[in-house]
């Protein structure tokens, strides 16, 4: 086989790699950067994040539901649900004041979703577990104290 | 580096769909350190998109504090049984990934 063809086989079998690797461009992988609140998630207090999500403070609401257990049994694996009743909610957050960053998790939630979403995060320490909701573009909060036994940020 | 893939299932019941998804990713918060006492870099899923027939369903942004190996759920109204739910993971150093499964 002669050498070009020999060279431009290895460089198409490289990129066909790169591709199915899953890689993104640098142009994707930069704008995706740029979308991620790092303000927010670089917050250590709930008001704080609020407030770089754009929000002028939240309201205690009792139309939220947290799901979280009184003792968390594992800090690096706390299951956490919120579940919003309030009409128009379109952003869902997860905040653990405590945890070294407070803003662990934001979900936007877009028409014909439900405002209902369940993940699991770690806890540093015992500490109040928020649930923050946007909902007609206005903040509102509920919270209750998670407490851990074993802390989940390893180290 | 290959990726290990997401379970995901969706089931339709009464005009909702429940999406259930298990990814594979370390979550590493960056905190820790190894027994030479290093730090080990943070690496952690840093975005979330789900779609329904090519409609975006959920979109999310996350930082380190989600578990390793991350679990997410979520509902959406709509969807039929064969309809093709999407999730694609974004970590913090570019790599993605995204699996598809029909809803039940």
């Amino acid at each position: 086989m002669n050498h070009q063809r020999r060279s431009v086989l290895k460089l198409g079998t490289a990129l066909g790699l790169a591709v199915s690797a899953g890689f993104l461009t640098p142009m994707q992988a930069w704008a995706v950067q740029q979308q991620w609140n790092e303000k927010a998630f670089g917050a250590t207090d709930v008001d704080s994040v609020v407030a770089s999500l754009g929000g002028e403070g939240a309201v205690e609401s009792d139309q939220i539901t947290l799901i979280a257990p009184d003792i968390a049994e594992n800090g690096a694996v706390v299951p956490v649900g919120v579940n919003s009743a309030l009409p128009n909610t379109t952003e869902i957050a997860i905040l653990v004041p405590d945890n070294p960053s407070t803003l662990t998790a934001l979900f936007k939630i877009p028409e014909g979703s439900l405002p209902e979403v369940a993940t699991r995060i770690k806890m540093g320490q015992t500490s109040d577990v928020y649930g923050l909701v946007k909902a007609d573009g206005k903040y509102y909060m509920v919270h209750k104290e998670v407490k851990v036994t074993l802390g989940g940020c390893g180290g | 580096m290959a990726t290990r893939p997401m379970r995901i299932r969706a089931q339709n019941k009464d005009g909702v769909t429940e999406v259930r998804v298990l990814m594979s990713h370390i979550m590493e918060t960056g905190l820790r350190k190894d027994a030479d006492g290093n730090v080990i870099p943070a690496h952690f899923i840093k975005e979330v998109v789900a779609t329904w027939n090519d409609k975006e369903v959920l979109s999310a942004q996350w930082g380190p504090a989600v578990s390793r190996d991350p679990f997410l759920s979520f509902k959406f109204k709509g969807g039929e049984a064969g309809d093709e739910v999407k999730v694609t993971w974004i970590d913090d150093t570019g790599a993605t990934r995204t699996d598809t499964t029909k809803i039940r």
